[in-house]
């Protein structure tokens, strides 16, 4: 076991930030860490770096205890935060040499180059100079040079365009192939899906929902929308086609993952004017949620 | 407790090196070619003892020894115990200040720009950053030390011999230690860089005051400051060595302690407690002054305090000044049969120059706060939305000159109504706060010469306080050293006459409102025009 985090509560004051939060990271596997603005992610990743002290629960990395411990787990890990604040008055090139240098391992300088001309870096300029976006890739560069068992990233990718956010996508299957392990955590759960084996949801200091992507795929239905002079009779009879409504000649609904391509089929009898679909959002996913608990509760 | 909280310390160390050493350099040079060369000045114009036994006679009242320290072998008044008397005290408090920097930006600030958050999330000991910060503050102090040891000891200055140079010099590094030591201790209350150091600067403020007082009257108080206790070591007198012991004694202690509070702490909070906000903004914090107030409020209403406590200690100084004149028939004899003033009135003249300087520093800060706003990308907010940059440099210029107002006007105040009260002789109430009022044009000069640059540039603004460090040197130094007209004259505090033993002139007054405004209206035009900066 990488994170083993369990029955963690964490209070700022009278603020509650973390309720009860378990998270699990077993080796060889990214875990999508998926929850809104202020769900409590970074809280939770402060603790497991040893900034931030528990008020109760289990907080450990590779079975050593994230607060007493942090120097030893350190040694293995790698962490890339959203916010990244450096220098002014450094060079990113000095910024990336001094991160390597502190975590101790040996870097050859060809594996930083390597990362460098990936992401487009110019390492020469001073740290003031740089984007939101490139003082990012200083801390990606610094920590993907390191050979770290286990990398934390806390939206790592929030300040970078879509080609270097593929490249980072590519980055961490690189390193998941070496048998490391990713603790990613987001707020947009399309970004981590195309990623992630585990996902754990958290809300309000709360995880709502925890496993692998393929169990949670019954939460994620994709959204249609779909333009037909034709009336579809029998479509609403479909399995695995929910909240069907109907708008003049456009039809909204839903359908399960599992179900796409025998909708499609049953679709293509009819002579279709345009077909749109959207990739269900956190808030969707929420709602599912909620809609869940009803169910349970009555 | 967690392992190994030390651990890699050496390499953090290394690169707090890499960062501070240009910056700690020009300090520490500096400073020792301050004291080498205000050593040599001494020596090249009091010549004969009884030139410097005068000069003595002038040191030994009470207001003196409030301002600068109560002095030691003032009877055998040598080249040594005369520098050690006139530039100790002041020297420690610069030094203080360095010290006071230097903890601030390798622990707070970078804790308050998350940088800490990435340095700790590599294997680093959690206290690793505050034990490379004090051992960068041992360093710093230590080198300064040992240069002013060196430098003052091969001057061959007679009197100025190894051991009193190293009595003094260690004065000074046990201030920096203490003041560095009381900064780590103020990191872990406040959960913010600024309040952090306000609150250093403010142990600072209380023991020079508290040592003030207590000098002035010969009181035990004095021992109760770090100061205080530092100038016991009678530097060229006595070279005593045990107060340096003790402060250092004591410093470790702050540290240790310290360190204890950052370990049960989380990252980027602070133990002093932080109150909940309001939810939404009031009518008052909508307006532009009502914004710009609202930002500097607590360092505002800091300031307002601490020149009502030197106006009151100053004031209640002015009473034992009083009676010592009283008792001393001689002094009077010779003050008051050459001079149409006492001394205690030429003495409220220094005072209320010194504090004009001091009010000088809260209205520079204010108008300062608008270059931060810029750096740190802030103004960019303010001027996407329709608001002008006219209005914004206005504001901040005419909220600054109001402060310079406020500030000398309760300083002087309180001042005024401390003394009166203490004061046996006529001193008038309104003779005191007008003698101290016609300084606002020197203030607004200073403060124009900040805009200007400022405003034109962008940069270099900074520059503004070592010019405001000048006008101090000038008038602490000015005439001890008997430095040329024409330098003097560079100072705006030069020209504000003197009342009541100078005429009250009115022209002085106006040229310098005019030049003040002027230079602030220059700045207002440069400021319009050119790039908004960042970072
Ligand atoms: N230092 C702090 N003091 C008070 N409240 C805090 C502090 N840090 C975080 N919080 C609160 O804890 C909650 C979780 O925040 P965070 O972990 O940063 O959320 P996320 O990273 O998921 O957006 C939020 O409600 C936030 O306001
Ligand atoms: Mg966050």
């Amino acid at each position: 076991m990488m994170i083993d985090v369990s029955g963690l509560k964490k209070n700022f004051g009278k603020v509650e930030a973390l309720k009860d939060v378990h998270v699990t990271v077993e080796k060889g596997r990214i875990v999508g860490f998926i929850g809104p603005n202020g769900a409590g992610k970074s809280t939770t990743i402060r603790i497991l770096l040893g900034l931030l002290r528990k008020d109760a629960g289990k907080a450990e990395i590779f079975g050593l205890d994230c607060y007493r411990d942090a120097v030893e787990i350190h040694k293995r890990i790698s962490y890339v935060p959203g916010d990244v604040n450096l220098w002014p008055n450094l060079t990113g090139g000095e910024v990336i040499d001094l991160f390597i240098d502190m975590q101790g391992k040996k870097v050859a300088s060809s594996r930083k180059e390597e990362l460098m001309k990936r992401f487009d870096f110019d390492p020469t300029k001073k740290c003031r100079t740089y984007s939101k976006g490139n003082r990012q890739k200083v801390a990606l560069i610094a920590a993907f040079s390191v050979e770290s068992d286990l990398y934390i990233l806390d939206e790592p990718t929030s300040g970078l365009d879509p080609l270097m956010e593929r490249e980072f996508q590519a980055l961490v299957k690189e390193q998941q192939t070496k048998g490391k392990s990713v603790l990613l955590s987001s707020h947009i759960l399309s970004e981590v899906e195309q990623l992630c084996d585990d996902v754990v949801i958290i809300r309000q200091g709360e995880i709502i929902e925890s496993g692998s992507l393929k169990d949670l795929r019954h939460l994620t239905r994709t959204q249609f929308i779909v333009e037909t002079e034709t009336d579809m009779p029998g479509f609403k009879n479909l399995p695995g086609v929910y909240d069907v409504t109907k708008n003049e000649e456009k039809w909204h609904f839903q359908v399960d993952h599992e179900q796409i391509s025998s909708v499609l089929s049953f679709l293509g009898q009819f002579p279709i004017a345009k077909l749109e679909t959207k990739e269900p959002t956190l808030e969707d996913l929420f709602m599912r949620h909620y809609e869940s608990d009803d169910k349970g509760g009555a | 407790m967690s392992r190994q909280p030390f651990y890699q310390a050496t390499k953090l160390l290394l690169f707090y090196l890499k960062r501070e050493y240009i910056k700690l350099s020009i300090w520490i040079v500096s400073l020792v070619a301050t004291t080498v060369a205000v050593a040599l000045a001494f020596s090249g114009l009091y010549q004969s003892d009884t030139e410097r036994q005068l000069m003595a006679e002038t040191m030994e009242n009470p207001a003196m020894k409030a301002l600068i320290g109560r002095g030691f072998g003032l009877d055998n008044y040598t080249n040594g115990a005369m520098l050690s008397h006139e530039m100790l005290v002041m020297t420690m408090i610069v030094v203080a200040i360095m010290s006071i920097l230097l903890v601030n930006r390798l622990t707070r600030q970078d804790e308050e720009n998350q940088q800490l958050e990435l340095l700790l999330a590599l294997p680093l000991g959690r206290l690793a950053p505050s034990f490379s910060a004090i051992v960068v503050l041992f360093l710093a102090n230590g080198l300064l030390a040992l240069v002013t040891t060196i430098g003052l000891t091969i001057l061959g200055i007679d009197s100025i011999d190894f051991i009193g140079s190293l009595s003094y010099s260690s004065a000074l590094f046990a201030s920096g230690i203490f003041f560095g030591a009381i900064t780590l201790l103020t990191a872990q209350l406040s959960n913010n860089q600024r309040g952090s150091m306000m609150l250093s600067y403010l142990v600072l403020g209380v023991s020079y005051m508290v040592r003030a007082v207590g000098d002035a009257g010969d009181l035990w108080l004095s021992y109760l400051s770090p100061l205080g206790l530092l100038q016991e070591t009678q530097a060229y007198v006595a070279n005593y060595f045990w107060p340096q012991i003790v402060i250092v004694v004591i410093s470790f202690f702050i540290i240790g302690l310290s360190m204890r509070l950052r370990e049960k702490r989380d990252l980027g909070s602070g133990l002093l407690p932080d109150k909940r906000g309001k939810k939404s903004a009031s009518s008052f914090l909508k307006t532009t002054p009502g914004f710009i107030l609202t930002l500097q409020k607590v360092p505002l209403i800091s300031w307002f305090v601490a020149m009502l406590l030197i106006g009151l200690s100053y004031g209640s100084v002015l009473g034992d000044l009083d009676a010592f004149l009283s008792e001393n028939e001689v002094i009077q004899q010779i003050i008051g049969s050459t001079e149409d003033y006492s001394l205690t009135e030429q003495f409220i003249a220094i005072i209320l120059k010194v504090m004009a300087i001091i009010s000088t520093i809260p209205t520079l800060m204010v108008f300062h706060k608008l270059k931060s706003e810029e750096v740190k990308g802030r103004l960019d907010h303010l001027f996407a939305r329709p608001l002008s940059r006219l209005r914004i440099y206005t504001w901040y210029s005419v909220i600054s000159v109001l402060t310079s107002i406020v500030l000398l006007t309760i300083a002087v105040v309180s001042l005024a109504g401390a003394g009166v009260y203490v004061l046996d002789t006529g001193v008038d109430f309104m003779t005191i706060v007008e003698a101290n009022i016609v300084y606002l044009p020197a203030i607004w000069v200073v403060l124009g010469v900040m805009g200007a640059i400022y405003g034109l540039l962008g940069k270099f603004d900074g520059l503004t306080w070592l010019y405001l460090l000048f006008c101090f040197v000038l008038i602490y130094l000015g005439d001890l050293l008997e430095f040329p007209d024409w330098l003097m004259r560079v100072s705006p505090f030069y020209w504000i006459p003197e009342l009541p033993m100078d005429n009250f002139t009115v022209w002085p007054l106006m040229s310098l409102t005019g030049i003040g405004l002027g230079l602030l209206v220059i700045g207002g035009i440069g400021f319009m025009r050119r790039d908004i900066r960042q970072n």
